[in-house]
């Protein structure tokens, strides 16, 4: 990918006319996406929205969404991070298809992944039925379930990330550490990993945003439960249930503004520079 | 106007014919009926329900298109809070039927409805339990129990504030699980054994009769929900909401409405 280097480039760039038949559509593009987002801003109640803010359920579900969002990202880079490494520098048969299925809750609808969990992890799971009767431990309806959840649905953004940085990292610092003696943990710890660094920061970051946005698994495998399971995009559905579009909206707005905060904040400095 | 309605009827009657459950006694009114002639109405009927409606109303909607050939009505079932908010912001539906008033308030305030809505049904609520009640829970106070875990629906949708209603009624304090965001919500988390029970319609347990028992308890009487169903005001097909609606308030309707457990209003 072609950076601006200071100097010479730039102008040359700016000389070359952009066709009209990119131009017109990258426009409509880019105003389909914001649109919605500039309606919720425009119609954002802004006379009560302090009040509204302050109400003990909107910081309540943002603290827990917060919370959730952070822990499923740390879960996602303890198991991601060592399977996209599986998967960048290993053989093994059916490779092709590990890769795929890692991929599926990519594109699974999440009521789909928030069944499939309660099957494993349920109360009557192939796994859960075991931990509660071994333990009396269930996740469903505790904050612990919510963790699952988004960690389900947003790992693969990690995987995928941290994956293409390592296909793209040169193996020749690896390689030269293990003529150096280096054994492989040593070699990952120390070279693969710090290589990747950016991949990793910008697969955590898009992992976070995701789980920070999760609801349809969420709201099928851990429930809805103020303080407990209830996260921002459940109380946004919650609220419009509840016929309080106002409300809605500003909740909508909080999580919109967290999320364009770090996605911006971040991005510039992570994932262009990969 | 009138004698829309009055078509729609004879639609109705036609259909009762037609499916053969009239006896003797139908054969009068239907024969100078002729649907062909009778049913003036044609396209497609888009009706937005209550979720606690799916099994009658899409049992309805059967019998109707059966009734009305060349009618095809096609359904939008959901928590009725987020069906009027649909309404409301433009959804193109030509009926709604609402499990509460309330949300049925939201849509004529907006100016959204056609005509005044009518009560068609009445809906009581019951504590389904796993098939064969393994907690042994009879009563509302049961649900209390240790290590009981308990799905209500939200307060904001119907289901959850006939729930609260009936355990103010009760004085039973309890704390749920889980508050879902419709009645089909709860049910599948007992269905799936996630909870031990869950405040749902009469009605909800009769379609999962399989799976769930429904325990009846004497507090839900102060708890009965209406169910109005109107003709809105964009409706792209007016011709096919009337008759539609007709239909739900007809004697037909009314039998497959009680048979899945409603209450005639």
């Amino acid at each position: 990918m072609p950076t601006a280097a200071p100097g010479g480039p730039p102008r040359r760039r700016r000389a070359q006319r952009v066709p009209a038949a990119l131009l017109v559509p990258a426009l409509a593009g880019l105003l389909f996406l914001v649109l919605p987002l500039a309606g919720l801003v425009v119609r954002a109640p802004w006379a009560s929205l302090p009040q509204r803010l302050t109400e003990p359920g909107a910081l309540t579900a943002l603290r827990l969404s917060v919370q959730t969002a952070t822990a499923a990202t740390l879960v996602c880079l303890l198991l991601g991070v060592p399977l996209a490494w599986l998967l960048a520098r290993t053989r093994f048969p059916g490779r092709r298809l590990v890769r795929a299925l890692v991929t599926v809750p990519l594109v699974l609808p999440p009521v789909v992944g928030g069944v499939a969990l309660l099957l494993v992890f349920g109360r009557r799971g192939l796994l859960g039925g075991w931990l509660d009767a071994t333990f009396g431990f269930t996740l469903p309806f505790t904050t612990t379930g919510v963790v699952v959840a988004e960690a389900f649905v947003a790992m693969p953004f990690l995987v995928i990330a941290v994956e293409g940085a390592l296909r793209g990292a040169d193996a020749r610092y690896e390689e030269a550490a293990a003529t150096l003696g280096a054994g492989r943990w040593t070699t990952f710890t120390h070279v693969t990993l710090p290589l990747v660094a950016p991949g990793v920061a910008a697969g955590a970051v898009l992992c976070w945003a995701r789980a920070l946005g999760e609801f349809g698994a969420t709201i099928t495998f851990a429930g809805n439960y103020p303080g407990v399971t209830q996260t921002m995009p459940l109380a946004v559905y919650q609220t419009i249930e509840g016929g309080d579009l106002d409300g809605a909206v500003v909740l909508s707005l909080v999580l919109l503004t967290v999320s364009v905060a770090i996605l911006a904040g971040l991005r510039d400095k992570w994932i262009t520079s990969a | 106007m009138g004698a829309r309605v009055v078509r729609a009827a004879l639609a109705g009657v036609t259909a009762l014919a037609m499916a053969g459950l009239t006896g003797c006694g139908g054969g009068t009114g239907a024969s100078p009926a002729g649907s062909a002639s009778g049913s003036a109405v044609s396209g497609t009927v888009t009706v937005f329900a209550a979720a606690s409606l799916t099994e009658s109303f899409t049992r309805i909607g059967r019998e109707f298109e059966a009734a009305n050939p060349g009618v095809t009505v096609r359904f939008n079932f959901a928590g009725s809070s987020a069906l009027a908010n649909q309404i409301n912001q433009g959804a193109p539906a030509d009926v709604f039927a609402s499990a509460a008033p309330k949300n049925m308030r939201s849509v004529t305030d907006a100016g959204n409805a056609d005509g005044s809505p009518t009560t068609f049904a009445r809906n009581q609520l019951v504590i389904a339990v796993p098939k064969g009640n393994p907690r042994r829970i009879d009563a509302l106070a049961d649900l209390t129990g240790p290590g009981l875990k308990v799905a209500l629906c939200a307060e904001q949708v119907p289901c959850g504030a006939a729930a609260t209603t009936a355990l103010s009624a009760a004085r039973v304090t309890l704390r749920p699980v889980t508050l879902e965001q419709d009645v089909k919500g709860a049910l599948s988390k007992v269905k799936l054994g996630e909870v031990d029970a869950a405040l749902v319609y009469r009605t909800d347990t009769r379609a999962a009769a399989a799976d769930v028992d429904g325990v009846e308890f004497p507090e839900s009487a102060g708890a009965v929900n209406d169910y109005p169903i109107v003709v809105l005001r964009n409706a792209a097909n007016r011709a096919g909401a009337r008759a539609f609606v007709a239909y739900v308030r007809s004697e037909r309707g009314t039998a497959v409405l009680t048979g899945a457990g409603f209450q005639a209003p």
